[in-house]
């Protein structure tokens, strides 16, 4: 049972509705963009031995805005800052990188540490005036003193320019060079040196646009191949691209389609078939999906059906029509692999998070709120009862609060500390029992 | 920052003076807590719930919450799922007494129907300050297809073309829970209306539904009761090409953001509806229905406005913007 470590943040305003999170490459680092357009990055302080029990709490760590709303003039149209996503590079040096977008322009943020300050300047005295020549009889070398722990963070590419259309996934290439930048339309490849080119490799926009019928919902490059990616569709298939088989790839290496259940048909059959997420596998070998209703495993050989299918809340089926007309069935949901690609993790609405075992075929309901998170307390688990037999501390269907929704979720890298996002606030729970990946 | 304009310094005299003041005054309130929406309690369902949520209209948005009219499709699952297994629950019987002249479970071509409607009016609701979601139009439009595609197939679409117009009531509860259901349920015994019935239902129904339900703001002759005759619909377009245009000009209107499209979209709508939409917010299309009880205060629109006022107004809108902007 996930044991809740700690809770952070506590906002009421629009501004601070969190939408994305995304741990780094060890995990030591969490990041958060909201809808303000600033982004928090959380630190894990290490384990200490005084205090066992507050092992790996997660700390602010830096805050800056990193998006300001824009206008643009020639369409009348308002630019959100909302932050859609981040995506940390591999760290290679001792600053952190991280690429943050918003519907438009992509930043490249470098993350650096100051702890020591020079001192002893010749010619500048301690409130860096400058010195009257006539009083310096000496030379002296500055010598570096520590100082207070300073975090900065500064943007060393903007990427902009590069979409018409609301950006809504980047992923970083494992080649560490390049990264990708998707909108509804158009799929670019960027070298993160460079800012004022892009080359397009996936363009599905038809020449009339009345013709629209399908648009680009999120993906990803492949964790090892940096040749492979895979885009996914409101349809609800999912494309595998080879960039080495031409410049635009257009023309999918593979497609990944599920056949339409024919009694299962209705007119919210698409609208839920839509794919809103997309995630590789640690291993690369298979995809995770989420659609309105289901998380689905594919295994990268298999272009016909999924190997797994989940069901988060197919309790909803029954009320399509409702979510449709209050707009909740457009929700895009993000879900999310464990270290060692055993349990997937998905959000839902009431404050709901899912888990499901891969190995054992067993499944969680938990809730992120404040009454059930106090400090190591254990989670329990909920139930959502479609009528019939209904169990103490169950909730009925239509008792369910669709205003909070989890739609962002992450895993750590390699333990069992999850991040969950819950409109303004951020849990974050760990795994005490099994620390370890089993 | 509260701006004066023009307006405000009674140096001009336009109706758009008393609107900027309603949008100054609003921008001053605290933002009150939205009320949790579920399924089941009816009183927290509003309309407002179908627009898109942006910063800038935040303040709005809540004064508009409390005052908003009840969207008549709402809970409609768990209403129809209450009739269709005939159970007797307190209250159900006064919602099917009022569906006089229509089946206590209504037909679902009525379902489609108005599923239809509510998914027009929500590709309108599309042009808002912000651009829309690209995903959720493509989304939308593509159900409106699948309906029409549908209704091309049963004929209904020419009967209905064929009907004369008729004055959409307000009692025209319809669930479209049958939608939702999958075509495994509906063999499995419930009750599904044949075609035989159909020219029966169709009969029975002509005089409160809407012929034009083709046209782009049909839905909105549904909620004429409910406000205080603000608007005087047309009784515009009821044929497959000008349905297909209306998408057509949508979808334009999704790549070329600008007031003129928008303004094209609505060149068959009745004029009035410009000074509603200056009223309440400023925004260029018809997004709040259901608005216009709540806006009592205010005076009620000057009933010509010519398509240049408009323009006006949308000049106005920009500069507006501008302002908060920068503040």
């Amino acid at each position: 049972m996930p044991d809740c470590a700690v809770i952070l943040l506590d906002f009421t305003s629009q501004a601070d509705i969190i939408s994305t999170v995304e741990f780094n490459h060890t995990g030591e680092l969490l990041a958060t963009g909201d809808k303000g357009g600033r982004v928090v990055i959380f630190q894990r302080e290490p384990e200490s031995k005084n205090e066992p029990y507050s092992q790996g709490e997660y700390n602010v760590y830096s805050t800056f805005q990193s998006h300001e709303p824009e206008f643009d003039y020639l369409k009348s149209l308002e630019i959100e800052e909302k932050i859609n996503k981040i995506k940390w590079l591999p760290q290679q040096n001792a600053a952190h990188s991280l690429l943050s977008t918003n519907d438009k322009t992509i930043k490249l943020w470098k993350i650096t540490e100051r702890d020591k300050r020079p001192e002893g300047y010749n010619l500048k005295d301690e409130e860096g005036k400058l010195k009257d020549l006539s009083t310096v009889t000496s030379l002296q070398v500055p010598v570096l003193k520590p100082m207070d722990l300073m975090v900065e963070v500064t943007p060393r590419r903007i990427f902009a320019n590069g979409h018409t259309y609301h950006v809504n996934s980047i992923s970083v290439n494992s080649d560490c060079e390049t990264y990708m930048s998707a909108d509804d339309l158009r799929i670019n490849l960027w070298h993160l040196a460079i800012t004022d080119r892009s080359f397009n490799i996936v363009d599905i926009k038809p020449a009339n646009m009345e013709d629209l019928t399908e648009v680009i919902t999120a993906s990803e490059f492949h964790p090892h191949h940096c040749n492979l990616f895979v885009y996914s569709s409101s349809k609800g298939s999912l494309r595998l691209c080879d960039m080495r088989a031409s410049a635009l790839c257009d023309k999918h290496s593979k497609l990944y389609e599920e056949p339409e259940d024919p009694s299962n048909r209705s007119f919210f059959s698409e609208i839920i078939s839509s794919v809103s997420d997309v995630k590789f596998s640690h291993s690369g070998r298979y995809m995770l999906t989420r659609d309105y209703l289901t998380v689905k495993v594919w295994d990268l050989n298999m272009e016909t059906k999924p190997v797994e299918t989940y069901q988060v809340h197919d309790y909803l089926r029954s009320k399509l029509c409702s979510l449709y007309e209050n707009d909740c069935i457009f929700d895009k949901f993000e879900c999310a692999w464990n270290g060692s690609d055993s349990v997937i993790m998905t959000g839902a609405y009431n404050n709901f998070f899912r888990m499901f075992d891969r190995n054992t075929k067993r499944d969680v309901t938990l809730e992120a709120s404040r009454e059930s998170s106090k400090p190591r307390a254990i989670l329990k688990p909920r139930r959502v009862c479609v009528g019939g037999k209904r169990r103490k501390d169950d909730i009925s269907v239509d008792s369910l609060d669709f205003t909070k929704k989890i739609l962002h979720t992450a895993w750590h890298p390699t333990e069992n500390i999850i991040a969950i996002a819950a409109t303004n606030n951020l849990y974050i729970f760990q795994d005490k029992v099994n620390s370890e990946m089993h | 920052m509260p701006v004066e304009t023009q307006e405000e310094r009674g140096e001009t005299a336009s109706p758009v003076g008393e609107i900027q003041l309603l949008r100054w005054s609003l921008l001053s309130w605290e933002p009150l807590p939205l009320s949790g929406a579920s399924l089941r309690s009816h009183d927290s369902w509003t309309c407002s719930l179908l627009v898109p949520e942006c910063r800038l209209w935040d303040p709005v948005h809540v004064f508009l919450t409390p005052v908003v009219p009840q969207w008549p499709f709402y809970n409609l699952d768990t209403m129809f799922m209450r009739g269709l297994k005939r159970k007797c629950f307190d209250g159900e019987e006064d919602i099917e007494g009022t569906l006089a002249g229509i089946k206590a479970i209504p037909s679902y071509n009525l379902q489609r129907q108005s599923l239809l409607d509510m998914s027009l009016v929500k590709l309108q609701l599309c042009h808002m300050l912000v651009e829309p979601n690209l995903c959720r139009s493509v989304l939308i439009a593509n159900t409106v297809r699948q309906i029409q595609e549908e209704m091309t197939q049963d004929g209904t679409w020419q009967m209905i073309n064929m009907q004369n117009t008729g004055q959409a009531s307000v009692d025209r509860l319809v669930s479209t829970d049958i939608l939702c259901r999958s075509s495994r349920e509906q063999a499995e015994g419930k009750h599904v209306p044949g075609y035989s019935t159909f020219s029966k239902d169709f009969e029975g129904d002509q005089a409160q539904d809407s012929s034009e339900t083709m046209s782009t703001a049909s839905s909105v002759q549904a909620l004429r009761n409910l406000q205080s005759n603000v608007w005087e619909m047309e009784n515009s377009q009821e044929n497959k090409g000008n349905f297909q245009k209306s998408l057509d000009q949508i979808f334009e209107t999704l790549e070329n953001k600008s007031p003129n499209s928008v303004e094209d979209l609505f060149s068959e709508v009745d004029n009035s509806y410009y000074d509603l939409d200056t009223m309440l917010t400023g925004m260029m299309s018809n997004t709040k229905m259901g608005h216009c009880d709540g806006l009592e205060p205010f005076p009620s629109p000057t009933t010509t406005t010519s398509s240049s006022n408009c323009k006006s107004d949308l000049n106005e809108l920009d500069h507006i913007v501008e302002i908060l902007v920068e503040s």
